[in-house]
Formats: structure tokens, C-alpha cells, sequence
């Protein structure tokens, strides 16, 4: 890959980016969320998806299509997903912790939920995949600049299939906080990156998981680009002290909901324990 | 029909998916020694037509009979099955590519997602390939504009290759689908 003499954050080479205050950021996330509820109470549609045209994230200006997208119904291969298996997944992989020889800097935690479709049927023994910052809020991506330390002992990267049951589990250890270049002085929550698949093409998704309370929500324009509240707050785990382990581990909660599956199920859906 | 749960938002990939996404060889759906391989490839685009260098591509799609692999297999590959599924980072010219196999099978055509820093959710497209789409018969390409359906097939070069430019933004803008 071809580096740039300064290679700094990508942001940098953003054109847009960096010229505006968080005040101005967050004044634009405020208007378009009022826009946005004073349309709701004249009976405008939920509106529950992430926005793709969504300018105080200026990354975004150039890159979201700006004609509709078009309604296709699926068909053939799009009303099925790739197939994943042990041959493509070790157990291991599971635990970002133990990637090294020794352990790395945090808090250690679990984070666990489900996989379901928009019926709330578990997705079964389905990919699923996570990236993260370390503890200091640094990514091992070479690009990333942040004057924050890495840890030999963390790589942040995960993957699993879920069980029987639409059940994934990582241990890990919560990422920091991190700085970017959308605005001056940006900051974004700590989150964990999923990317997961679903039994059909059409719901594959990439998303983030914040924690809960993280006091940078406000000022965030990617998580403030869902103009919903109750469709940000899926976004968010829940802290679940049954998932902790004493003296060793925190634990959270955060299902992942599909959109609706389009096939028509005919066969039996088997495996009903 | 009973009402569907509320689904997770997505969010953008962002930009440090580098060193989690990519994996060896999984452009590579068939060996290019393979007697029907097929290179697929082309950039993507934003709306001032800029390469965006920040992208992922992935790919799923029937043999070249029209048969849907229900074989794992696609992150480590065995070299002998075909999985039908593919991921692709781009360069940094936002160049992509994968090898491949054409599509088979009635109406055949490749289901593509698109992810990009500052792209805040995915975007599904198809890849049609010119010698066997038919303009009048597909129900998704009959009912577009033909500039718009235009956008949807690939380009034979001279070589055999397939071409396949994405447009994020702007007057050559791709066509997106919305499956819901």
C-alpha cells in the first residue's frame, strides 16, 4: 500500500475535516435532532436506521449516495449467507487476552448477547467479528497516530460463531476513548466494532457498541447520526454483574437484531431442542 | 405478519478495519490457474470522484452451474470448494479485486455490500455480467431508468476481465438497493 510521506491519521487527508469547533458540531447534531422530533409530533415516520447523509460527521459529505436507494426484493443468492465454520474459526479467537505471551493492560471484561433476526429467531452458528482500541484508546492499525502507548499484549481483534442459540462471547479488555480529526478536539465514546451475518445476504450489518453512561455521547456525530433516541440506545451494552467473574472480570450484555428475513421458510426450521 | 423486532442500527466501519477485516486469500474465491477464472475488479469512487482508499468489498454469489454453496470454507480455504463468498479491501488508489468464477444459473448475478470510512451504514449493490443480463427480463434492472440499470453491469475488457466501478455520489452514482 502506498504511504504518504505524512502519514498521519486518516482524517488528515480529509479536506473537510478539522476546521470546525465541537460547538459547532454539536449544534448541528442539536438541529437535526430537533428537526427530527418536531417532525415526529406532526406525524412523521420513525426514522430508527443510521442516517447516511449526516454532515456534521464530514467524512461523510462525499461518500453517502445522494439519490434513493432502490427497493429490490431479494432474490436467489441474496436470500442466503455464506456458511462459516470451525475450519474458518478457532475457539481461541474468542479471547483477545490471550493473543500474546503476556496479558494485557485494562479492564478486563466479557461481552455477550444474541444474534436474532428481525423475527426473533437466533441466527445460528454465524460469523461474527470484532476490532477495538487497547485500553489507552490506540489502535494497532499503523495509521492510527494517536500519541497513546500500545500494548505488546493486545492486538484487538476477535472472531466467533455463534451457538445453537444465537449466542456469541468475547473476553476482552475495554477500550479507551480515542481522538480523531472530524472537528478540533473530537473524541469518540469507547466502542467495539461487529460485523456479523445473518442467515440472508440482505442482513448483513457492521455496527458499533458503546458502554453505557459514556459522558462523549453527546458530542459524537457518528453515534448522533441515528436521529432516534431509542434507536441509539441499541447501540449501547448494558453492564450485567452476572456476567462477571470474581475478582477477575466485568461483564456486558448487547444483543445484535437483524432486519427481518425475506425467505419464505419451507422447509422445517429444525433443531428445536 | 407479526411485528418485526427493532434491528441494530449499523454504524461506519470506519477507518482502522485493516488489520481485522482482510484476511489472506479472501479475494480469492477460485485460483486464477482455474479453467473458469475470472477476474473481477474496478474502484470506488466518492462524489467528487475521488478513489476512496478506505473501503471493503465483499462478494456472494452462485457457481458458474448457479449452485448456492452451503460450505464453510471462505475465511480458510481448502482450494478445491467453492464458497461464493469474497472480501476485498481496497488500495490505496481505491482499486479492488477478487477472482472469481462467473455467476450461473437463471438471472445470475453477484450480491455485493460496501463498507467505507465515512459511509455510516452498508451499501448493497449487484454486479450483472453484459453477456448474460437480460435488460427486459430482471425485475430489478426492468424497473430502472436504463442509464440507472447501466450502472449495475459490468464491463468486459478486452483481456476478459470484468470491470466494475462503485459511485458513491453524483450524477454516475451506483444503484443501491433497500431490501426492506
Amino acid at each position: 500500500m502506498k504511504e504518504s510521506p505524512n502519514s498521519a491519521v486518516v482524517e488528515d487527508q480529509d479536506p473537510l475535516a478539522t476546521t470546525a469547533t465541537q460547538a459547532q458540531i454539536s449544534a448541528e447534531i442539536a438541529t437535526a435532532h430537533e428537526a427530527y422530533r418536531n417532525g415526529r409530533l406532526t406525524g412523521s415516520p420513525a426514522r430508527d436506521k443510521v442516517e447516511i447523509d449526516f454532515a456534521p460527521y464530514r467524512s461523510s459529505l462525499l461518500r453517502h449516495p445522494t439519490k434513493d436507494l432502490h427497493h429490490a426484493d431479494p432474490e436467489t443468492i441474496e436470500l442466503h449467507s455464506p456458511a462459516f465454520g470451525h475450519r474458518d474459526v478457532a475457539d481461541v479467537e474468542a479471547d483477545l487476552t490471550i493473543q500474546h505471551s503476556g496479558e494485557p493492560l485494562g479492564e478486563r471484561m466479557v461481552v455477550t448477547g444474541r444474534v436474532l433476526d428481525g423475527d426473533g429467531r437466533p441466527v445460528r452458528h454465524q460469523l461474527v467479528e470484532v476490532w477495538q482500541a487497547n485500553a489507552s484508546g490506540r489502535y494497532i492499525h499503523k495509521r492510527d497516530q494517536h500519541p497513546a502507548p500500545l500494548d505488546p499484549n493486545f492486538t484487538g481483534t476477535g472472531r466467533c460463531l455463534t451457538d445453537e442459540n444465537g449466542v456469541y462471547r468475547f473476553q476482552t479488555i475495554k477500550p479507551g476513548p480515542y481522538p480523531w480529526r472530524n472537528h478540533t478536539n473530537a473524541w469518540r465514546p469507547a466502542h467495539i466494532h461487529f460485523s456479523v451475518f445473518g442467515s440472508e445476504f440482505t442482513q448483513r450489518i457492521i455496527t458499533q457498541m458503546y458502554f453505557p453512561g459514556d459522558p462523549l455521547f453527546p458530542l459524537d456525530p457518528i453515534y448522533q447520526s441515528i436521529l432516534d433516541a431509542d434507536a441509539r440506545d441499541r447501540l449501547v451494552a448494558s453492564y450485567d454483574h452476572d456476567l462477571t467473574t470474581p475478582e477477575y472480570s466485568l461483564g456486558y450484555r448487547w444483543d445484535i437484531v437483524l432486519t427481518g428475513t425475506k425467505r419464505t421458510w419451507t422447509e422445517p426450521e429444525g433443531g428445536d431442542e | 405478519m407479526t411485528a418485526l423486532k427493532p434491528a441494530t442500527p449499523g454504524q461506519t466501519i470506519g477507518p482502522f478495519f485493516g488489520y481485522a477485516l482482510p484476511y489472506e486469500g479472501g479475494e480469492n474465491l477460485v485460483d486464477r490457474t482455474h479453467p473458469a477464472a475470472v477476474r473481477l475488479h474496478g474502484r470506488i469512487f466518492d462524489g467528487a470522484g475521488v478513489p476512496v482508499p478506505d473501503a471493503v468489498v465483499e462478494i456472494w454469489q452462485v457457481d458458474e452451474k448457479g449452485a448456492i454453496s452451503d460450505r464453510p470454507g471462505s475465511i480458510n480455504r481448502d482450494g478445491y470448494n467453492f464458497t461464493g463468498f469474497g472480501r476485498a479491501a481496497v488500495d490505496g488508489a481505491g482499486a479492488y479485486q477478487f477472482t472469481t468464477v462467473e455467476p450461473g444459473g437463471e438471472r445470475p448475478f453477484f450480491s455485493v455490500v460496501v463498507f467505507a470510512r465515512g459511509l455510516l451504514d452498508k451499501l448493497h449493490t449487484r454486479i450483472y455480467v453484459p453477456e448474460t443480463v437480460d435488460l427486459t427480463v430482471d425485475p430489478l434492472l426492468s424497473s430502472l431508468p436504463p442509464e440507472r440499470a447501466a450502472t449495475l453491469i459490468a464491463e468486459r475488457e478486452p483481456n476478459g476481465n470484468l470491470l466494475f466501478d462503485i459511485v458513491l455520489q453524483g450524477d454516475e452514482e451506483t444503484v443501491f438497493l433497500d431490501f426492506d
